[in-house]
């Protein structure tokens, strides 16, 4: 299972060919955009689910079921936000998807807005992204120029306008109602649901937030047809996907291929392998930071898909794969994680403000062993006392990690602490 | 109102649609832990400690922040749920200090009773703690900002209630600090209530800092005298010594929150306090004994006809007193009696002319509303956070005639002279194109225009202003006083006035310095516009607690108490009649006002008939029959038939500017003015002002 | 720490200068009438700009009146979001990323190496002015790892000798850019 090339979507994505408008268009892109707006939202709607699309930026609920959420009144306009703001760790897709293929991402902005019946619509980009930023606007102002966007868009009747918004510098702005908070000018505080975007989002009016991959592969899928998309992939878990491969591989790249392709596959068909040969392999986190490891054992048979990887007690996430060869040091490298979350915990909800930082702290003891074999239990406790019990994911986010560690690897924490305890002697 | 149905560990009950799960519990009596839910503030669902299972929800839900709906299943009392409980509180306790023992907070903290309901046992955590520095927010508030909980209740405070947005969490994650950024301190009249909210002891009473432990204080049940809202509250006392004043819960009133005067002024309670009679000898006060007081009183008075004689009465006094002194005043034939003593002009042919009409709560169903010459903020901080809440709720026109100032709602400055409110009257102002269109207008008249020399005028043209613009119906009456002294509308309830062409107080003042009053008798009266050299010829009988103005015109000196130290009743400014209760005893040879006089009106031979509280409550209450029953929630007065108002194009008016008749909230009285906090209170007032000062100049 | 600011009387009066408050009139535009608040990120990096690289009182102060909120509030958003800066900072600032894919492909060397040519530790800034160094997360171009960013400017794949080349061509007042 490969995709082939007449099925790729992202036929720029490593920025071989120029972005501007006029070729962005030789590659298809704009191709009868109005003839699909003239279609209508429902139609739209309809294509998208039967499409099967899977939000692209981690929960990987269906969009089409999303926008069909959407509470649309005639009191309250509604709002598109296209969530830019990339700052999973392992994750950069998005960004090469702005720098490299930016009409894909206004096309489908213009499609689900008029999907969800959205007349603005916010490109929350996040604040390090500087020069992408550049591309993005220059990419607009070239579709204003053309016609494509403002009023009567493509010559659709549709009038849309799409803005830039940029970040500051907060992981947690990725959360949608935190990025929306983030948006009204607030600090980037996750909101209580319900009441959900759908119902009550930006600025109190209803609201779709959508990922920069999302929102890219729309224009294709409605070209070709919800069932092209759904061919792709395995049931339930269709289409195609960028995946970045990271860490210890001989070429770590983005590439986008099916769903569901074998992550040993995945990784020596484009990553050029795993460094050292697949059995110098130790482990993988498959789906961004957040998601549980897997080891060497799992990733030999394991698939690239949400349902596969769930099953092996790990998440697909944003298909983000960080591949660690045996010389890493898993225990430094998950205390480092901890002390992302750390960082980026916003401190609104008891738990993770707390105990984001307590768990820092004893990952740092375990990376030297300083710890008694009790703590590794009171560790993983205490990741199980933050998951679920905070307003956003993040809480989860930051216990998984440690959950799959001690899942996985408790033999080489105890052997650490073993060693340690020995030298002191 | 829809019902729905639903269960809490198994038992069914029925509630109101619309409540969230946690009010719903509440409701099937079964306690929810909670730090930062209250339920006068806006929802945050941050602290996690509510989480509670309900049947067909994946994860434990907040429920202080999710709506009950029909036929859920929740339970609060699993195994799942109590160990949440359990987490929770942990997390919350690694980084709070073990300084229960030196805390202010100790034994009414949510945390500590909480933890010892539902918390772990041992600390788990084995890392260093985390040190915050603490913020200096002025002279009312200690913090201690290691023990704070990020309930962030304070800061919702600050924004919703008060109106004065200075409290913010800066900086993120566990970093996260409760602070004004910029040093500097709060400016709201209620930051005292943040110590209330506050959960843990981050937020505690400077004041009351190692003073005193909850469990000792005796809680007595009194009422607010520093203003006219009569706010209810609670007098926390300790071997006869006020240690602390808090709020008690009232909706029709204060709600649960009290202004930082009464809050903290208990201090001025301690000094300068008139504790023996005081006759003067050769010019100089002397300490004598009650009997040689009372003959000397006695002998003064029976020395002078009644219409040399003359009574005035001050802001603090409780009806009782007043009632007696009018008793005495009558008794030998002295109609010279008043309670206006800055010479307001209160219209009195009926009771509704002088009150605040609309009631406090009332507020909330008001959509627009005049002030003129007030600025309530400061006369009536708790009534000023109705208008608040309203503005928050459902919008609010307002508009100010008198000086600009921030209400802490948005209010429309039409001018500060009487000329904006004739333009008002006649239409031509812009702001009554929207005042027209509201459906229940109020206004409210301040003191500040009522105690000048046109307040009739004014008076006047409010009424007519009311009538025209429908705040005066049949079925409604919105036109209202906004008082500021505790005792006047009892006063006038019970007619503490001159009759029949007697002396009302400016006429007073004149004849004491035309030497045509020979005894003045001051119950309480110290803001009076008499100096010594005037009233040389005239001997003053001073009767009230503190050593101030009124005690250094006196040639005798009655010690009397002080609100918290007697029982009394006390009638606010929108004629509800409250009851306060002793806390504490006065100080020496002070006596309660009513017995003072009882026992003077004895020696003068015209023996009041009563010797005892209810004795004189009853003939009271016979005076006038809203003294019938204490504590009493008032309604809305409906006002007779529209009349057509006379022609108002040929009233004069003097061209001075309307300002409120209070520049400075912390000192209004004579206990305020003898409270240090309340010095340090003005002291920072007065450096703000005055760089504002400096701003704009 | 967050430490309480003092008002000092010497920090500098803060105005937008004419061409940024053209500039502010437009972003704020963007947003629906009433919604001023949500350029305030944007204000925020002008206003930091304009002010020499961080963010002081009398800015945000600034930014605070013009969109008609609380100064807490600007003070919250400009403490809450990582690249506000409220000291001073070096005319250069060095982020190297440690996350994961970096830190795998040998971030540790890049900012030991970092360290050395500057001479400063983590979040310190040169004696000079000239640099300030900082410890960044993941900065989202994880395939090309190791990855820092210089003044906004991403250096990608990069290596030990690709550093040194970097700062001493920015110590030169030189700077080169990638590729």
């Amino acid at each position: 299972m490969t995709l082939e090339k007449k099925d790729r979507i992202f036929t720029n994505l490593h920025g071989e060919e120029s972005t501007t408008l006029k070729s962005s268009m030789e590659r298809g892109d704009w191709e009868g955009t109005d003839q699909l707006i003239k279609k209508g939202s429902a139609w739209i709607v309809r294509e998208i689910k039967k499409s099967g699309l899977r939000g692209r930026g981690g929960a990987g609920f269906s969009t089409g079921m999303k926008w069909s959420f959407i509470k649309n009144s005639r009191k309250l306009p509604s709002y598109l936000i296209v969530n830019a703001d990339e700052s999973e760790p392992g994750t950069c897709k998005d960004r090469d998807i702005i720098r490299h293929e930016p009409q894909k991402l206004i096309e489908g902005t213009l499609l689900a807005s008029v999907a969800i019946g959205a007349k603005v619509a916010y490109i929350y980009i996040r604040g390090e992204f500087f020069r992408e930023e550049k591309i993005l606007q220059k990419a607009i102002d070239e579709a204003y120029a053309a016609g494509l966007l403002g009023k009567d868009a493509a010559k659709s009747g549709y009038s849309l306008d799409i803005y830039l918004h940029r970040g500051a510098g907060a992981y947690i702005c990725g959360e949608e109602t935190a990025l929306i908070s983030s948006l009204e000018g607030g600090k980037g505080f996750p909101r209580l649901k319900p009441p959900f975007p759908t119902e009550c989002g930006l600025y109190g009016c209803p609201t779709i937030i959508n990922n920069v991959e999302t929102i890219a592969v729309i224009p294709e899928i409605l070209r070709r047809g919800g069932e092209w998309f759904s061919s792709l992939g395995t049931i339930n878990n269709t289409g195609t996907k960028i995946f970045c491969v990271s860490g210890h591989v001989n070429n770590p790249c983005n590439v986008e291929e099916e769903m569901g392709i074998p992550l040993k596959m995945l990784i020596e068909k484009h990553a050029g392998g795993v460094r050292g040969g697949w059995d110098n392999l130790l482990a993988v986190i498959p789906g961004g930071s957040s998601v549980p490891l897997i080891p060497k054992s799992v990733c030999d048979t394991v698939l690239m898909n949400f349902d596969s990887l769930c099953s092996h007690n790990s998440n697909f996430g944003t298909a983000a794969v960080i591949v660690m060869d045996k010389s890493t040091d898993l225990i430094k490298m998950i205390a480092r994680l901890a002390k992302f979350y750390m960082h980026e915990s916003c401190g609104q909800c008891s738990p993770c403000r707390e105990g984001t930082g307590w768990i820092w702290r004893m990952m740092e003891r375990m990376v030297k062993g300083e710890t008694e074999e009790a703590d590794i239990d009171r560790l993983e406790e205490i990741t199980y006392q933050i998951e679920g019990y905070t307003i956003c994911g993040l809480g989860a986010a930051a216990a998984w990690p440690i959950q799959g560690l001690i899942r996985h690897f408790k033999p080489l924490m105890v052997e650490r602490m073993q060693n340690r305890n020995k030298g002191a002697a | 109102m829809d019902k729905i149905k639903l269960t809490v560990n198994d038992k069914e009950i029925e509630i109101n649609a619309g409540l969230t799960v946690l009010q719903a519990c509440e409701k099937a009596e079964i306690e929810i832990p909670i730090f930062c839910y209250h339920p006068k503030l806006s929802i945050a669902g941050n602290c996690r400690m509510c989480l509670v299972e309900v049947d067909k929800a994946s994860k434990l839900i907040a429920s202080c922040a999710v709506q009950a709906v029909e036929g859920m299943a929740i339970r609060t009392n699993t195994d799942i749920v109590k160990k949440a409980r359990k987490g929770v509180l942990e997390f919350l306790l690694i980084n709070h200090p073990l300084d229960c023992p030196i805390c202010d907070q100790g034994g009414e903290c949510d945390l500590q009773d909480i933890t010892f309901s539902y918390g772990p046992d041992v600390s788990r955590y084995e890392e260093s703690k985390r040190a915050v520095e603490d913020k200096n927010i002025g002279p009312l508030i200690k913090t201690v900002m290691t023990r704070c909980i990020h309930c962030t209740r304070c800061i919702r405070f600050s924004n919703e209630i008060a109106g004065t947005p200075e409290l913010g969490s800066v900086g993120r994650g566990e970093d996260m600090e409760i602070t004004t950024y910029i040093e500097k301190e709060l400016t709201s009249e209620l930051s005292g209530n943040m110590i209330d909210i506050c959960p843990v002891g981050a937020l505690t009473s400077k004041p009351y800092a190692f003073q005193g432990r909850s469990w000792e204080l005796k809680n007595t049940q009194s009422i607010d005298v520093h203003d006219a809202v009569g706010s209810n509250i609670s007098v926390g006392s300790r071997e006869g010594c006020i240690m602390r004043i808090l709020p008690r819960s009232n909706e029709f009133i204060n709600e649960e929150w009290i202004s930082d005067k009464v809050r903290f002024s208990y201090d001025g309670l301690q000094s300068q306090r008139l504790d023996s009679p005081y006759k003067k000898l050769k010019g100089q006060l002397q300490t004598c004994t009650w009997e040689e007081a009372l003959e000397e009183a006695s002998c003064q008075i029976k020395k002078r006809e009644g219409k040399e004689i003359a009574g005035l009465v001050g802001p603090l006094m409780e009806c009782e007193s007043i009632f007696s002194f009018r008793e005495l005043l009558k008794n030998i034939d002295c109609q010279n009696m008043d309670c206006r003593l800055e010479g307001e002009f209160i219209e009195r042919s009926s009771r509704e002319k002088y009150l605040f009409n609309t009631t406090i709560d009332g507020i909330e169903e008001s959509d627009a509303v005049l002030f003129v010459g007030t600025n309530p903020r400061i006369e009536a901080p708790l009534i000023n956070a109705r208008w608040r809440k309203r503005y928050l709720k459902k919008g609010l026109l307002a508009g100010l005639i008198g000086e600009a100032c921030d209400l802490t709602f948005p209010c429309d400055h039409l001018g500060d002279t009487a000329q904006s409110l004739q333009d008002i009257y006649e239409g031509i102002h812009p702001f009554i194109k929207k005042f027209e269109k509201a459906k229940n207008p109020m206004i409210v008249i301040g003191m500040g225009a009522l105690t000048r020399k046109d307040s009739q005028n004014i008076y006047n043209l409010c009424r007519a202003i009311a009538h025209k613009y429908d705040v005066v119906m049949e079925t409604k009456n919105n036109f209202n006083i906004l008082h500021t002294k505790a005792s006047i509308v009892g006063a006038l309830d019970l007619s503490f006035v001159p009759e029949n062409n007697a002396l009302d107080a400016a006429e007073i003042y004149q004849a004491v310095k035309s030497g045509k009053i020979k005894v003045l008798y001051l119950l309480g009266a110290d803001d009076i516009p008499l100096t010594q050299n005037d009233v040389k010829n005239t001997f003053v009988i001073y009767q009230g607690h503190h050593g101030d103005k009124g005690a250094h015109l006196a040639d005798l000196i009655l010690p009397g108490v002080a609100y918290t130290e007697k029982d009394g009743t006390y009638v606010n400014t929108e004629g509800c009649v409250q009851r306060a209760f002793k806390a504490v005893w006065a100080p020496g040879e002070a006596k309660e006002d009513w017995r003072i006089l009882r026992n003077l009106s004895e020696v003068i031979g015209k023996t009041l008939p009563y010797d005892t509280l209810v004795d004189l409550r009853e003939c009271m209450s016979q005076a006038n029959s809203i003294f019938k029953e204490g504590n009493h929630k008032v309604t809305n007065y409906i006002k007779s038939s529209k009349k057509k108002e006379a022609d108002f194009q040929n009233l004069i008016f003097l061209p001075d500017p309307l300002k409120s008749s209070i520049n400075n909230f912390y000192m209004t009285d004579v206990i305020s003015r003898h409270s240090k906090t309340m010095a340090l209170c003005t002291e920072a007032f007065d450096k703000k002002s005055e760089k504002e000062k400096n701003r704009h100049a | 720490m967050i430490r309480a600011q003092k008002k000092s009387v010497c920090e500098k009066v803060f105005q937008f200068t004419k061409t940024n408050t053209i500039k502010i009139a437009a972003i704020i535009k963007k947003y629906p009438k009433g919604k001023q608040k949500s350029s305030i990120l944007s204000l925020l990096y002008i206003a930091q700009e304009q002010n020499g690289g961080h963010l002081s009182v009398p800015s945000m102060d600034c930014v605070a009146s013009i969109l008609g909120i609380p100064p807490i509030q600007v003070y919250e958003v400009a403490t809450f979001y990582t690249m506000f800066y409220l000291q001073p900072m070096g005319k250069n600032i060095v982020q190297v990323c440690t996350m994961t894919s970096c830190w795998l492909r040998g971030s540790d060397k890049i900012l030991l190496a970092c360290k050395k040519n500057l001479g400063i530790d983590i979040s310190e800034m040169t004696g000079n002015g000239d640099f300030t160094l900082l410890e960044a997360e993941c900065l989202g171009a994880c395939v090309n790892a190791p990855v820092m960013q210089i003044n906004g400017e991403f250096y990608e794949n990069i290596t030990v000798k690709e550093v040194e080349k970097i700062l001493r061509n920015m110590k030169e007042k030189n700077p080169v850019k990638e590729k």
